[in-house]
């Protein structure tokens, strides 16, 4: 549904986007991913006809982008990060305008600004001034003038920034919702929506496409081993040696001193019933086992690892000052699964 | 064609939803208005002197020349002021609230989107000589003006709104400060509007050019009823000028946004 083959944009001698080239299949949901400045708002731009890419080609339901723009525009619903809003009109007003210019013939418009209305249940604003509703209410009479011309595919960039937390259910509610009729193309740099909205991530960082699979085996790809936490009360030498004896734990490091217990982390191969026979060799040899947690890589850590060089030095400065990194033993455990990662 | 009206009526009734509608039309009644009268006053002075100095023989003063047309010019004073007032904000305030980005991926082509908001404009700049012809309507309660010159006249002021308007419209689009767009458009209109008087104490090529490429010269013909090619050409170029280098601007503006 959406080609992009090697697009390059450049802002003079600024690079905002390096030779992309990815697919889009008809009813996915596809999250774009990554910091802010890596390109995202760029690639959406060059798919919607706002900017001409410097080099390459890009389609939208088979038709080129640079050839024929106003087909391309007419299969497209976009939602800038800021919603293309006008204070000034009703929210009625402002999507029968929208739906004039996007071409709906004059007798559907009704209908269909009714349609809209309802999808994204802005009705009870629809007499409103656009610039006395709340950011909630912009964002879906924004995901409302992407929709109103029924397009195959949706762009959608950043749809829930600036939002509360329940706004934000609501907008990745309607987004999921979504899905089936329409192929969308997200961008975010806030992992969790990826994970809850998406059947495929592509990571882009500096302009520069580092990943593309579904969540599950990004997560898979970059886990390869398995870390966990154990918070065990007994005699440290013997715990050690009993957990190194489990054939697949490769690795057993002291974590941390807490209530005259220490929290061991162990270092295994992935292996499904590990927990389970550690947990009984606890129990059987008599110790105490007074929690028992799972380190696995975050979408938080792949981002991390994927996009910046930077987060690896930080992770190295992290680890040098250990006794303040106990005040926060959150952050120092991050920090350490992301170490252990790359051993 | 449904397209471009589509955009000049949003952008008609955005005049009338925001201040600026009223405020231009407050301004334009009141200075007009006051021109109107004066004028009026002074023909009517004028005219009760010629007729006691030279009895019931002398012939009654032409009531289109001495009313009618010294206020229509004066008209296009008070247009460099308001101009920029109308044209300021068309593509400026879409650009910095990036609704420009809804109208540049819309499937409208670039001149859809120019002719719309230079055709809104316009019509608001018809709703101010629609208050003028009511000022002057009052004449022909008491007497009978030549409508026909006034008709052509009216038509002059149009072509001559609709040029500065173009303009307008092109410098709006190239910056996101209504301030900016406001004070260029004012600034180049008043060039324009005093480029020939460089004739009156010149008579080279340069300032004939001067003369030529000045924007009030060429309604003298039409305030006196008279349609020049000349005239009716510079409008209309100016016009499609405007309205092309807009077209330009928009597409550099994708460019480098």
């Amino acid at each position: 549904m959406i080609q992009v083959e090697g697009v390059t944009k450049r802002y003079g001698p600024k690079t905002a986007v390096s030779n992309i080239s990815f697919e889009v299949e008809r009813g996915e949901i596809v999250g774009f991913l990554g910091p802010n400045g890596a390109g995202k708002t760029t690639t959406m731009r060059i798919l919607t006809g706002f900017l001409p890419p410097t080099q390459g080609t890009a389609s939208v339901a088979g038709f080129d982008v640079g050839k024929s723009p106003i087909e391309v525009k007419r299969r497209i619903g976009y939602l800038p990060e800021a919603p293309p809003l006008y204070p000034e009109m009703e929210v009625g007003d402002y999507l029968r305008f929208v739906a004039a210019i996007k071409r709906i013939p004059k007798k559907e418009i009704p209908r269909r600004v009714d349609a809209v209305l309802e999808r994204t249940a802005t009705g009870a604003v629809r007499d409103l001034l656009v610039g006395k509703l709340s950011k909630g209410y912009r964002q879906r009479v924004g995901l409302a003038q992407a929709l109103i011309h029924g397009p195959e595919v949706l762009v959608l960039d950043e749809p829930t920034s600036g939002l509360d937390p329940k706004q934000i259910i609501e907008v990745r509610g309607l987004i999921r919702s979504l899905a089936g009729e329409h192929t969308i193309l997200l961008s975010t740099h806030i992992l969790p929506e990826v994970a809850g909205t998406c059947g495929r991530v592509i990571i882009i960082n500096e302009g520069r496409i580092e990943a593309s699979d579904t969540p599950e085996n990004l997560t898979a790809q970059l886990q390869g081993a398995n870390s966990l936490l154990l918070d065990i009360d007994g005699p440290a030498e013997e715990v050690r040696e009993r957990l190194e004896l489990d054939l697949a734990v490769r690795k057993v490091v002291e974590h941390e001193a807490r209530n005259g217990r220490t929290v061991w982390r162990v270092e295994a191969d992935k292996d499904d019933n590990l927990t389970r026979r550690l947990a009984e060799a606890v129990v059987t040899s008599g110790w105490g086992l007074y929690g028992m947690r799972s380190l696995g890589l975050s979408l938080e850590d792949i981002f991390l690892k994927l996009t910046s060089d930077e987060s690896a030095a930080v992770q190295a400065e992290e680890e040098i000052p250990e006794p303040v990194a106990e005040s926060d033993p959150s952050a120092d455990e991050g920090s350490e699964s992301g170490e252990g990662e790359d051993e | 064609m449904r397209k471009i009206w589509t955009i000049a009526m949003r952008e008609f009734k955005v005049y009338f939803t925001s201040p600026i509608a009223y405020i231009v039309l407050a301004m334009f009644a009141v200075v007009f208005g006051y021109f109107f009268t004066s004028g009026l006053a002074f023909f009517m002075d004028y005219s009760a002197s010629v007729q006691a100095q030279g009895g019931a023989g002398a012939p009654p003063l032409n009531v289109n020349q001495f009313v009618i047309e010294p206020s229509l010019g004066n008209m296009s004073i008070v247009l460099l002021f308001l101009v920029p007032m109308i044209t300021m904000r068309l593509f400026a305030e879409e650009q910095r609230s990036g609704t420009i980005e809804l109208l540049l991926t819309s499937p409208l082509q670039d001149y859809h989107i120019i002719c719309g908001k230079w055709l809104g404009a316009l019509l608001l700049y018809a709703c101010l000589l629609l208050v003028a012809v009511l000022n002057i309507s009052v004449l022909f309660l008491y007497t009978t003006p030549d409508w026909k010159p006034l008709l052509v006249s009216l038509l002059g002021l149009l072509l001559m709104g609709g040029s500065m308007i173009a303009i307008g419209t092109f410098l709006s689009t190239l910056t996101r400060n209504q301030i900016v767009a406001g004070a260029l458009t004012f600034g180049v209109l008043l060039l324009l509007w005093v480029l020939n008087w460089i004739s009156s104490y010149e008579t080279s090529t340069f300032s004939r050019l001067c003369e030529y490429l000045a924007i009030s010269p060429h309604f003298e013909q039409f305030s006196k009823g008279v349609i020049e090619l000349k005239d009716l050409l510079y409008y209309v170029s100016a016009i499609s000028l405007g309205l092309f280098l807009s077209k330009r601007s928009l597409e550099a503006l994708r460019w480098k946004a």
